[in-house]
C-alpha cells in the first residue's frame, strides 16, 4: 500500500459549504475556495468536492468552481455531483479534476462506469457508493444528497462494487449512510466486507469523529484512505492531528 | 522561454497547465506539429490508454515532431509509459526513445491497483532535474502499468514490484507520478526542469 490517504471533502450546496448529520440538516461551514486551500495547507493528501444536491436537481456540477479550486491545488481533486455523461465527465476533467466519481448516475446505467473508462481511464473514475444496513442487507441508495429525493436500489452492496470494479472503477469510495456524520467512527464491519472483495482502492467515508477513528480504520479494515468533513471543517479535529495519530499507531502517512 | 504541453484528446491536462502557471512558465496546450517542434520545453501528459494515446499520436502526425525533439521533454504518467519501446497496455508499439516494455502492475485483494495514492521515491540518482529531490520524498501515483528499471532510472518507487519512478536519458525525462499533484516535491521537479539547460 502506499501511505494512507487522509481526504478532506467539501459538501457543496448552492456554492457554499455544507455539513449535514446523516445526509440532512445542512449548516454553512464556508466558502470552497477557502476550505479548499486551508485543507491544501494543512496537508490534506486529496481533496474530494461534491456538490451533493446536482443529482437530485438534474444539474452536474459547476465547472467554472472547479477550475477555481483546481487552479490553487498541487494535490489531487476529485469531484462528484450530478456528472450523468461522457461530456460532464470530460468538461469536469478539463476544468481540472484528477478523478470523477460518479454515483446516482452509474446505478441507473452501470455502462456509463465502463464508457467513462475507455476515454478517461479506470484511474480517474471513482465510484461513490452510498449504503445502509435494510433488513440485515447492506443495501445501495441513490440520490442520498437530497432527503426528499432519495431513494433505495434494489443493489446489494457488495454486488454493486465488484460489478462497479468489473466495469472499469479505478476506486470505491464507501458511503456508509448509517454513521454518517454522527462522529462516532467509521462502518468498520461494513467496510472490512467491502474490502475483502476488492482488488481496487476503497475509501472509507462516513463517521469520522475523532483522530483514533482514522487509525481504527486504517488497522481494521485496511482501506486505502479515508475521507471525513464534518470534522475538519469545524476545526474541532486537524488534519495534523489526525496524521499524527495514525503515524503514532506505525501506519504509514505521508507527513 | 515557451513550454509546449501535447494535447492528445481528453484528458486532466488542465492542472498541468495550472501548475505550469503557478511557476510562471508560459504554456500552450497544443497539437500542432510546427508549434511542438518550435518550443523550448516539451510536456507529454497522460491521457487513457497506451493504445489509444498512440492512435492519437498517428492521427494528429505527432510522432516525428515527439521522436525528434533536441530540447528536454518531459513525459507525466502515462506519458512517460510512452517514451519506451512498447506497452502491454493493448499491446501498443510506443515512441521507443528509452528502451524496454511497459508492464502490468500485479492486482490483489492484497496489493489493489491502480497504485494510487503517495509513495516514496527512491535510489535517487544525482541530477539537475532532482536539484532539492531525495529519498523518501512523496509523490502522488496513480498507474496500472509501470516501467521497466535501467541505467536511465533517476530514481525508482516499490509497489509490489521495483519500477522506474523518473527517467531521464540525455533530453528525454519521464515522471511516473503527477508532479503537478505531488505538491512541494513535484513542484520542485517541474521548476528543475524548466531550468534545464537546453
Amino acid at each position: 500500500m502506499p501511505a494512507r490517504r487522509i481526504i478532506a471533502c467539501l459538501d457543496v450546496k448552492a456554492g457554499r459549504v455544507v455539513k449535514g448529520v446523516r445526509f440532512e440538516g445542512h449548516v454553512d461551514m464556508g466558502d470552497p475556495v477557502d476550505l479548499a486551500l486551508r485543507y491544501r495547507d494543512a496537508g490534506a493528501d486529496e481533496l474530494v468536492i461534491y456538490d451533493i444536491t446536482a443529482s437530485a436537481e438534474r444539474r452536474t456540477i459547476d465547472y467554472q468552481w472547479v477550475s477555481e479550486i483546481a487552479r490553487h491545488l498541487d494535490i489531487p481533486l476529485c469531484v462528484a455531483g450530478g456528472v450523468r455523461s461522457i461530456e460532464q465527465a470530460i468538461s469536469c476533467l478539463e476544468s481540472g479534476a484528477d478523478k470523477v466519481s460518479i454515483n446516482s448516475p452509474a446505478l441507473a446505467d452501470p455502462a456509463f462506469i465502463t464508457a467513462l473508462a475507455e476515454v478517461a481511464g479506470s484511474q480517474c473514475v471513482v465510484v461513490g457508493v452510498d449504503s445502509r444496513l435494510v433488513e440485515g442487507e447492506w443495501m445501495t441508495f441513490q440520490f442520498a444528497g437530497a432527503a426528499r429525493a432519495i431513494k433505495q436500489t434494489p443493489r446489494r452492496m457488495l454486488d454493486w462494487i465488484v460489478e462497479a470494479k468489473n466495469r472499469g472503477a479505478g476506486e470505491i469510495v464507501l458511503n456508509c449512510m448509517d454513521s454518517d456524520g454522527v462522529r462516532e467512527g467509521f462502518d468498520i464491519t461494513q467496510l472490512k466486507a467491502a474490502r475483502a472483495r476488492l482488488s481496487i482502492p476503497l475509501v472509507a467515508s462516513g463517521g469520522a469523529g475523532a483522530p483514533d477513528d482514522f487509525v481504527d480504520v486504517f488497522k481494521e479494515a485496511d482501506v486505502s484512505g479515508a475521507l471525513a468533513a464534518g470534522i475538519f471543517h469545524s476545526g474541532a479535529t486537524g488534519i495534523a492531528d489526525v496524521k499524527r495519530a495514525v503515524s503514532t499507531a506505525g501506519i504509514e502517512v505521508r507527513p | 522561454m515557451t513550454v509546449a504541453v501535447v494535447k492528445l484528446g481528453v484528458g486532466n491536462t488542465a492542472s498541468v497547465m495550472f501548475a505550469l502557471d503557478r511557476l510562471g512558465a508560459e504554456a500552450r496546450l497544443t497539437a500542432d506539429p510546427e508549434e511542438i517542434a518550435g518550443a523550448d520545453r516539451l510536456i507529454l501528459p497522460g491521457v487513457g490508454a497506451a493504445a489509444y494515446a498512440m492512435e492519437r499520436i498517428k492521427i494528429t502526425g505527432l510522432r516525428e515532431a515527439l521522436v525528434n525533439f533536441r530540447r528536454p521533454i518531459l513525459g507525466v504518467c502515462l506519458g512517460q509509459q510512452l517514451l519506451f519501446e512498447e506497452s502491454e497496455e493493448g499491446g501498443a508499439a510506443t515512441l521507443g526513445l528509452l528502451q524496454g516494455t511497459v508492464r502490468r502492475l500485479p492486482s490483489s485483494i492484497a496489493a489493489p491497483a491502480p497504485h494510487m495514492g503517495w509513495s516514496r521515491l527512491a535510489a535517487v540518482k544525482p541530477h539537475p532535474l532532482l536539484e532539492g529531490v531525495k529519498d523518501g520524498d512523496y509523490c502522488y501515483f496513480v498507474h496500472s502499468f509501470a516501467c521497466p528499471i535501467g541505467e536511465f532510472a533517476l530514481a525508482t518507487c516499490d509497489y509490489e514490484t521495483s519500477f522506474s519512478a523518473i527517467v531521464g536519458r540525455e533530453n528525454v525525462f519521464g515522471c511516473q507520478f503527477h508532479p503537478e499533484r505531488s505538491g512541494e516535491t513535484g513542484r520542485r521537479i517541474l521548476s528543475n526542469f524548466l531550468a534545464l539547460p537546453c
